[in-house]
């Protein structure tokens, strides 16, 4: 049975070994238990500070503090704290460059039984049309949390995109993360997955259907959507050919059109964007709604399926 | 008591080349917004001649008082007084709004010296300037934050939650002026959509409001030096007249964005003698 933790947790676990940093301080809008950013208020109050519901606020007060040489963190759920607060984010904090970590958690159909209402699926395509973003949708809770402390040293506005659920963990403590850099989980020949955040271990099982049918899958992971990671993904549609991308996102806009904008420019292949089919979702358990919109593992398979027979 | 006659007088003197300054870069901008930069002046003129602690020659000081715009499309106002203070080149005032050019349309953080926070989107500086005195509070600094809000601006929510923020975390480093002329782009703000109460709202929310005439430099440093109520911030009402100064701009909407021509500065500069 493998270990699962959620991304959030991840988050959590790097904030309470951040307290111990001075510069580092972190906001948040009345969700701190879920979002996790309760456990540097826990080690260190004194750097926490509770916007209430106020956002757009939040967002503000962050660039002020970091305009005085801190590394913020605000959190909320990602529908609030990159949709809400967007035209913050763009006009306050991206705009003049500041060093503000914008944390989404509960991004995605992922969210399950609130609803659509908080479920975001449209917050990494809108922020990848902001220049100065860097966009970071970790796989796992360790890869959340090495995110997280190496966002401490990174210059720039940040949003980090993650989840409620548990999810398979799939890294192991000497796991080397590095912003920008696409990560090679599975080598495979025959068509390529390129995968983020909550669908990546289910990329890896996708994988595992299809070599029980003979197809090679290379599995790929891209944490960094924004700047993405352009050497990779041409290399495997070079090498493999053919593409099926996969996130709990709008297929507008996400990974899967980032990714058709590298292979548009560089190399040409066919593709397939698994992900939410510009619908919003609805109440569920996060295993029904991805059963019900299309982003299993199965969904996956099918997809590579049809993309090989395509090539 | 002669020696504040006269250094009032120096304000006021100041005040008046600082309106000679606003109004030559927008003709030579050919765009911009006179109305409400003339009815900042005075109280910008008080706290860059006299109230704030700040190092022309060190714009990154940690420990300087930090001053934000919120109004942002008064830059012109702001933007005189950072080049009468040394923070860059006069001849900056001349390329206002150019391409290439150092002096944006709305004050940006990243391109000039002395500018702390970029604004321009309205209902966003009030928010950043809470955030520096959280920080300032946080590093046990003594420096004071100021910020000029517009009445129109009022209309933004994210206002009065940065008001609200303000007086939750105790900021009585933090003084906001309001740029009450009453006025705004398509009419009176009573007509357009009504703030009023202003004074009631403020103290309703926590902040202690001294009411003022914003175009008496002497009240205005009276309320600047009236000290903070322990745990409070602090809001000066202070009413003004869009375009204050110009006789053919004063309380008329439409010279909130349009620069004067070369004969209307002519006038305007006239009057300003």
């Amino acid at each position: 049975m493998t270990e699962q933790a959620a991304t959030r947790d991840g988050y959590g676990k790097a904030m309470c070994k951040l307290a111990s940093n001075p510069n580092v301080v972190a906001l948040d809008a009345d969700l701190s238990c879920s979002t996790k950013s309760a456990s540097l208020a826990k080690e260190c109050p004194e750097r926490f500070f509770n916007m209430g519901i106020s956002e757009q606020n939040m967002i503000g007060v962050a660039a002020g503090i970091a305009s005085c040489g801190k590394i913020v963190y605000a959190s909320s759920f990602a529908v609030f704290a990159a949709e809400r607060a967007f035209e913050q984010i763009r006009n306050s904090v991206a705009y003049s460059g500041l060093n503000v970590r914008i944390v989404g958690s509960h991004a995605g159909l992922l969210t399950g039984e609130d609803g659509a209402s908080h479920q975001a699926i449209e917050e990494v395509g809108a922020l990848r049309s902001v220049p100065n973003m860097t966009i970071i949708s970790p796989a796992d809770a360790i890869e959340a949390e090495k995110a997280t402390m190496a966002l401490a040293d990174y210059e720039g506005p940040v949003y980090l995109r993650l989840g409620r659920m548990k999810t398979p963990i799939l890294f192991d403590e000497d796991y080397k993360f590095e912003i920008g850099k696409g990560v090679q989980l599975k080598e495979g020949k025959d068509m390529t997955i390129i995968a983020t955040g909550a669908l990546v271990h289910r990329a890896l099982e996708a994988a595992k259907i299809l070599e029980t049918e003979n197809i090679s899958a290379r599995v790929i992971n891209i944490h960094t959507i924004k700047p993405i990671d352009k050497e990779i993904i041409i290399k495997s549609a070079k090498e493999t050919g053919a593409i099926v991308t996969a996130e709990d996102h709008n297929i507008i806009g996400g990974l899967g059109s980032a990714v058709a904008e590298v292979l548009a420019e560089n190399h040409p292949a066919i593709i397939e964007r698994i992900g939410v089919k510009d619908t919003f979702g609805e109440s569920g358990s996060p295993d029904d709604l991805y059963e019900k919109y299309g982003l299993t593992e199965k969904h996956i398979a099918e997809a590579a399926k049809r993309i090989i027979k395509r090539k | 008591m002669a020696d504040d006659k006269a250094k009032i007088q120096a304000l006021e003197n100041k005040a008046k080349e600082l309106r000679k300054d606003i109004l030559r870069m927008l003709e030579k901008a050919g765009s911009g917004h006179p109305g409400g930069s003339l009815s900042a002046i005075d109280m910008m003129t008080a706290l860059y001649f006299y109230k704030l602690n700040i190092k022309p020659e060190k714009p990154d000081w940690p420990d300087r008082d930090r001053f934000v715009l919120s109004k942002g499309h008064a830059a012109p106002a702001l933007y005189a007084c950072l080049a009468e203070k040394g923070f860059f080149p006069k001849k900056e005032l001349d390329c206002l709004r150019k391409i290439n050019c150092m002096l944006q349309g709305h004050p940006s953080k990243k391109l000039i010296p002395g500018v702390e926070a970029s604004t321009g989107s309205l209902g966003q500086g009030l928010s950043m300037a809470v955030g520096m005195a959280i920080a300032g509070k946080l590093d046990k600094k003594a420096y004071g934050v100021y910020v000029v809000v517009g009445d129109g601006e009022m209309q933004e929510g994210q206002i009065w939650e940065a008001a609200m923020a303000a007086a939750h975390y105790k900021l009585d480093n933090i003084t906001v002026f309001i740029d009450n002329n009453n006025l705004q782009i398509d009419g009176n703000v009573d007509e357009v959509m009504s703030v009023y109460p202003i004074k009631e709202k403020w103290q309703a929310f926590g902040w202690k409001v001294i009411e003022i005439d914003g175009h008496d430099i002497k009240q205005i440093i009276d309320a600047l030096d009236v000290p903070h109520e322990k745990g409070k911030p602090k809001a000066i009402l202070a009413n003004t007249t869009k375009g204050k100064g110009v006789s053919f701009m004063e309380n008329k909407a439409e010279w909130h964005g349009v620069a004067p021509k070369k004969e209307e500065l002519d006038n305007a500069l006239g009057e300003l003698e």
